[in-house]
């Protein structure tokens, strides 16, 4: 291969519309192209930074031994479970890796609530690594998250979802982790076309370059239709032996996990993440608007998965528990907010966030009553509780439900 | 072999899950670690973890709607 030639090759491979899969030459000539460029191209330097490429070697070196190693992220979903899968049927040493931004979805998120008991409460990531004989490493991002959801370079999603920033973000955080445990490469699960923004053509090649992983980065399912990547290249996994999935259909996966007996998978409907879902984007953009800023901790996102939230007036709103799951859980918060129950009728408990004056005390006061079992009654006695732990009772008339607008609703 | 605890109650799954990851990787062999989470999660995903890498869970229960898992640190 010419140097000229070498160059498109790097640009197919990094940023420009890439070649069709296996390029247009016969396969005998390919493979003894890649025989004369020897075991570690040198043509993939060109793109890297003097940063990487020390982090390049660096890796290599770590990987000496005949196994080669990869870092899978993992959600907890068919799709990355197959990734790992396909790997470690090409004998790959894999770990897989999952991290925590505080917007996950998990079930027993939802369990906190009485209804949803009866669902199963496992963790997916890690059901998926016991099924799979791997090791899970969870790491918390919460923290360096924030600004990929407050600043995001490639803009939102249908609601508050930067999908394509935080994929960068994730496997760029897995190529620190690659680069820190001596590992070789990384493994996704994604597919060309499954997701409008993230999982696109045009949008893989901005991942592997934004994260710093460039042609460490490997996509099983659909690596057939993207060049080679290195552990391709190296014959570290055969590519033969890979997928040319696309699209938003799920049955070549389906498939795939029923010829590795894969029967009982999550698969949930709006991906694994909370910025994905319109109401919860409403609360946290309300959370914004509330405070003038865009800024957030991880209590503020963790509350707002949980109970109504009711905004009365700008400067305060109710978090009111919606079943005894929610109140437990609410229980937890009740000393660092001012907080609401009624005392003469069984009813939630509800949260104060925000500054409330005692004209906006007694209106929550009567919310809170319309919630609980004295709904229908003349009178409710609610008692108050201060952050600082004085608590004085107030005896209310229950809003009537035409007296609590719908705007007010979060 | 020492023993120690770990409050991650009102804590919501996984963040139960990264404290135990966290404190173990800090921990001896043989240790023993006395995890108390709120999050029933932890019943499942506490001794999920530990199985995946090699830790001993002596006990897991809910005690007044307290949850209250036990490991003992295995080999690295």
């Amino acid at each position: 291969m010419d140097k000229a030639a070498r160059f498109r090759y790097v640009a197919s491979a990094f940023g420009q519309p890439p070649e069709p899969p296996g390029g247009d030459r016969p396969q005998s000539r390919r493979k003894n192209e890649r025989a004369r460029e020897g075991p570690f191209p040198l043509v993939l330097f060109y793109n890297y930074p003097p940063k990487l490429r020390a982090a390049h070697h660096m890796t290599s070196a770590a990987s000496t031994s005949s196994r080669r190693k990869c870092v899978a992220l993992i959600s907890g979903g068919l799709d990355s479970m197959l990734a790992a899968k396909v790997m470690l049927e090409q004998g790959i040493h894999v770990e897989g890796i999952n991290f925590y931004t505080g917007f996950c979805v998990e079930g027993h998120t939802h369990a906190i609530r009485r209804t949803a008991r009866a669902r199963p409460k496992r963790n997916n990531a890690l059901w998926v690594a016991e099924q799979l004989g791997i090791k899970l490493h969870i790491i918390d991002v919460i923290e360096e998250y924030k600004d990929v959801v407050i600043n995001p370079k490639h803009g939102y999603g249908a609601h508050l979802n930067p999908c394509l920033d935080c994929k960068s973000f994730m496997v760029r955080k897995a190529r620190e982790w690659m680069e820190a445990n001596g590992f070789d490469f990384i493994v996704t699960g994604e597919v060309i076309g499954q997701r409008p923004m993230s999982q696109r053509r045009d949008t893989m090649p901005v991942v592997a370059r934004e994260s710093g992983a460039f042609d460490r980065l490997l996509r099983p399912l659909c690596a057939r239709l993207l060049p080679p990547t290195l552990p391709e290249r190296e014959g570290w996994v055969d590519r033969e032996k890979l997928y040319d999935f696309s699209g938003r259909s799920r049955k070549p996966q389906m498939a795939l996990a029923a010829r590795y007996g894969l029967t009982d998978y999550a698969q949930p409907a709006g991906g694994c993440c909370f910025l994905t879902d319109e109401q919860y984007s409403n609360k946290l953009a309300d959370l914004w608007r509330a405070r003038g800023e865009k800024r957030y901790e991880l209590e503020d996102i963790l509350l707002l998965k949980v109970g109504r939230h009711l905004r009365p007036r700008p400067h305060f709103k109710l978090i009111v528990a919606r079943d005894d799951g929610e109140n437990n859980f609410l229980l937890g918060f009740r000393h660092r907010y001012t907080h609401l129950m009624a005392t003469s009728h069984p009813g939630p408990l509800a949260l104060i966030d925000g500054q409330a004056s005692a004209e906006d005390l007694e209106l929550a006061a009567r919310l809170t009553a319309r919630f609980g079992k004295g709904r229908e009654a003349e009178r409710v006695t609610v008692a108050v509780t201060e952050r600082g732990g004085s608590t004085r009772t107030l005896h209310v008339a229950p809003l009537r439900a035409d007296e609590v607008p719908n705007d007010w609703y979060l | 072999m020492n023993r120690h605890v770990l409050d991650a109650r009102y804590l919501l799954c996984p963040l139960p899950v990264i404290r135990v990851q966290n404190a173990v990787a800090r921990l001896a062999p043989g240790d023993i670690l006395e995890v108390r989470a709120t999050d029933p999660g932890a019943l499942h995903d506490i001794p999920a973890w530990c199985r995946v890498h090699g830790h001993a869970v002596l006990s897991a229960l809910e005690t007044e709607g307290e949850m209250r898992v036990t490991l003992k640190v295995g080999a690295p």
